[in-house]
């Protein structure tokens, strides 16, 4: 340590130095400075909060680093598509857009369903940066804007946790959602998808009615209003709030917490916020007319009769009086609400719960009722390792956080435990939704760090004067009880404080190195690019979905309706310009029925239905040459239940032998000859994959195919990409009558 | 029995109505104000109720202004209410400017929805 030294400084503990001595006396020369206290708190704060920012954006990059600037996965293509749309054309045409090139013949409202915020948040940007002379492309703005919304999610969940705690648990909150992997997982650079706008809605919509409800002011709620309104524009997961924040009120009001705060903060944001959302075409009327709303409309009326005997108590000052006027009324009122509920609910008036909202209660409701739903795998339960991996040390330091919390119940914290524990649940109940837990576990695990250290380093700091500088991130382990002041029969108490700081520091490391990793390997693969390792060691890339469209795009005429799964829908659509016929908007189950059903089919029926619905072209996907698992062979069995499901002429165990999916020899003779089948193993019984094993082995399922010889009578090759996975066939018109 | 529940009731009337009697002038205009929204809001529900509901936005837009004004009019009751221990460092103007802030944003949004 060169520079100048202070003979003042040291005293005691010269191992150690004190903040305010490092900057009044070190090689920077600060002593001109002076800083009190409270600035030099201000300054911890604020650097810590910029590096917190440029951590979060920075971290989501590995995919642009190592691929390129490009969107990923499915949906996110739809959004870039719009996005473009909206950039081209103007506001005016976005929002009155019907589109006939998808879900050909029917088309598709895409103005009046979807969610605009994302993409307008994209546009804005995009618009800024064009106004500042930045000229960049459309993309990168889409690209980046997660990662950007990322870090003001950083910023919000500090003064989130600044109402509900204190600073620190503000700063540790923002540090630990920066980096946690269930949020980063659907905000990784290129992951242009709604959740990426829509979280940092949620928590700055849940921040400001919290700061409302305990200031009581307008302003606030208003601003709560507007948060919701920007959160309903942007995700269906809005629902969550609008039932969240009702049940928050209700169990305010049975915990005997009514205040007029309250009244203001709740009425002041539901009227507004209903009006706000409804201005959303895609969500429309359900404010008032779906059940999944009702809630809210019932906490609303109900607040309205709490407020009215409140002020009725105030005014008589009878208990007696008071009592026979509580009666009347609140029987009447119940009587009338239960019956206004139940006739709109019996006549129909009142939708009742739809099915994705519904298998969030009942989870099995979706597997018996509608395969559509149950085939997404984002929508299973999730297993316990999905919650370590996404979590890590913030599993256990949540429940220490709800201890912390229930020692100082406030309005604020009844709310953040409210959150952590319903949020749970739902994330429970399906893998999707680790991210909407993904705020109320930081929050809750970063109020008891905060404390814990809080306490570690005021039993540093008491008796001997000499301040030991207590980093803010600093932890203590979950079950740690500290004293305050030095208990004199424990001799080792400010060692056991320093080990177990250390012990904390020690966690939280682990934790920012596990979710580094975690990102780096797990959440930063482009699904649309494939990598994998060759045999000397050396990175194989396959671009095959990209090589495929773009085919696509340019040898096939530009009125070709393409037939595939509909997964594949929105990035045909975007990458090879060409109408498709079902989409991942999956809003028709019949049209993707017909789909799976011509897939399931022997080939003389497929034809028919094609010839039907006017298709040029089937695109495939097959892995079995390069080993890709998540190829249609492996989709099959869904697209044979989706079909089935409405076509009673599909019936599954044709398919399977012995209750097993079989490709081999053994398969069943449905299996062999069936659309898909004759698509994907079309001419591969004539090719070696692998070194030693016969030709037509299927790297994928690890067999031969049972169906070496395959002949096409009605479609032809067109494309197959250079490692086999997309494989497109050209449908042929029917031969002449003679 | 009857008779107890309907002297209660005329009780009930007169300690009500004499209390009200006493409350100061500002809260009693901001409460012929709630009354008058209100009273708009049941009128264009009989409406309703007699030509039928098409555009159902228009007859939501209406009814909605109504309601939100004469619940932001409460709120702003209770902000300026005097004997209110918790907005006591609460400046009426402050609390009259988000009153009309929160209505120029609600008449706002009335109006697009209008159709």
């Amino acid at each position: 340590m060169g520079g100048k030294q202070d003979s003042t400084k040291s005293e005691s503990m010269a191992t150690t130095k004190t903040a305010p001595d490092l900057l009044n006396s070190s090689i920077f020369s600060f002593k001109s400075l002076k800083l009190k206290t409270k600035q030099q708190e201000l300054l911890i704060r604020v650097s810590i909060l910029g590096l917190v920012y440029v951590l979060a954006f920075i971290a989501r990059l590995f995919s642009v680093l190592r691929y390129e600037s490009m969107i990923h996965e499915f949906d996110p293509y739809f959004n870039y598509r719009t996005t473009l749309f909206l950039t081209e054309k103007g506001f005016y045409e976005f929002w009155n857009w019907f589109d006939s090139e998808s879900w050909y013949p029917l088309g598709r409202i895409i103005g009046g369903t979807l969610y605009p915020g994302l993409m307008v948040t994209a546009a804005l940007i995009y618009w800024t940066l064009r106004f500042l002379r930045f000229f960049v492309h459309i993309r990168e703005v889409c690209v980046l804007t997660a990662p950007f919304f990322a870090s003001n999610t950083t910023l919000v969940a500090y003064f989130f946790g600044k109402e509900i705690w204190d600073t620190g648990a503000g700063l540790v909150a923002a540090v630990l959602i920066a980096i946690c992997p269930g949020y980063i997982s659907r905000s990784v650079a290129g992951s242009y998808d709604n959740e990426a706008v829509a979280i940092f809605a949620l928590l700055l919509t849940f921040y400001l009615f919290v700061k409302a409800v305990n200031t009581g002011s307008l302003a606030w709620a208003l601003g709560s209003a507007f948060g919701y309104f920007y959160m309903v524009s942007a995700w269906g997961g809005y629902v969550f709030i609008i039932n969240l924040v009702p049940l928050y009120v209700l169990v305010l009001l049975i915990t005997g917490r009514y205040s007029m705060r309250l009244y203001i903060a709740y009425n002041c944001m539901y009227i507004l916020g209903m009006l706000l959302a409804m201005q959303i075409r895609f969500v429309g009327f359900q404010h008032v007319q779906s059940g999944e709303h009702m809630g809210a409309m019932g906490v609303f009326l109900l607040m309205q009769v709490f407020y009215f005997l409140d002020w009725v108590k105030y005014q008589l000052n009878d208990i007696k009086l008071f009592q026979t006027f509580l009666r009347i009324t609140v029987t009447s009122a119940i009587l009338v609400g239960g019956v206004a509920l139940g006739v709109g609910t019996a006549s129909g008036y009142i939708s009742p719960w739809t099915g994705r909202f519904y298998s969030l209660l009942d989870p099995t409701y979706a597997k018996d009722h509608i395969p559509i739903i149950a085939s997404v795998s984002e929508h299973q339960p999730t297993a316990w390792s999905s919650f370590m991996f996404d979590y890590h040390i913030l599993l256990f330091l949540f429940p220490a956080g709800l201890y912390f919390c229930f020692k100082r119940l406030t309005d604020a914290t009844i709310f953040i435990v409210m959150y952590g524990l319903t949020s749970l649940y739902f994330a429970g109940v399906m893998v999707r939704l680790i991210l909407v837990a993904t705020p109320a576990v930081c929050l809750i695990s970063a109020i008891a760090v905060s404390a814990t250290v809080k306490n570690l380093t005021s039993l540093l700091r008491t008796k001997q004067k000499v301040p030991q500088s207590g980093s803010t991130k600093g932890a203590g382990s979950s079950k740690a009880s500290s004293k305050v002041t030095l208990d004199q029969s424990q001799p080792f108490q400010k060692n056991g404080a320093i080990a177990l700081l250390l012990g904390v520091f020690y966690l939280l490391s682990r934790y920012a190195i596990h979710c580094t990793w975690v990102t780096s390997e797990a959440y930063s693969s482009p699904s649309i690019v494939l990598a994998a390792r060759g045999a000397h060691g050396n990175r194989i890339i396959f671009d095959d979905y990209r090589e495929a469209y773009y085919w696509l795009r340019q040898n096939t005429p530009t009125d070709a309706k393409i037939m595939s799964w509909w997964d594949y829908g929105y990035q045909i659509t975007a990458m090879g310009n060409r109408t498709v016929i079902v989409d991942n908007n999956t809003w028709n189950n019949t049209h993707i029925a017909t789909v799976g059903r011509a897939m399931s089919s022997y080939e003389d029926e497929a034809y028919d239905i094609m010839r039907s619905l006017d298709v040029n072209y089937v695109l495939v996907v097959f892995g079995g040459v390069t080993g890709y698992s998540s190829d249609d062979i492996n989709k099959f069995l869904w697209m044979v239940r989706i079909g089935g499901g409405v076509f009673p002429v599909i019936k599954e165990p044709d398919y399977l032998v012995n209750g097993e999916f079989r490709v081999d020899k053994g398969a069943s003779p449905k299996m062999l000859n069936c659309l898909m089948y004759k698509l994907c193993y079309y001419r591969f019984g004539e090719l070696t994959t692998e070194y030693g094993k016969p030709t037509g082995y299927d790297r994928a399922r690890g067999v031969e195919i049972g169906n070496k010889d395959i002949k096409l009578e009605h479609l032809e090759e067109a494309y197959t990409t250079s490692n086999w996975i997309v494989r497109i066939y050209r449908v042929k018109p029917p031969t002449n009558r003679l | 029995m009857a008779r107890s529940t309907s002297k209660d009731a005329q009780d009930l009337f007169h300690s009500l109505r004499s209390a009200y009697l006493a409350t100061p002038t500002n809260l009693k205009i901001i409460d012929l104000y709630v009354c008058f929204a209100v009273f708009t809001a049941l009128i264009q529900v009989a409406y309703m109720a007699l030509v039928g509901s098409f555009p159902f936005n228009s007859f939501l837009s209406g009814v909605l202004s109504c309601i939100g004004t004469a619940v932001l009019a409460v709120c702003l009751r209770i902000q300026v209410n005097k004997e209110n221990k918790e907005f006591k460092d609460l400046a009426p103007e402050r609390a009259f400017a988000d009153f009309v802030l929160c209505n120029l944003v609600l008449h706002l949004v009335i109006i697009n929805f209008l159709g």
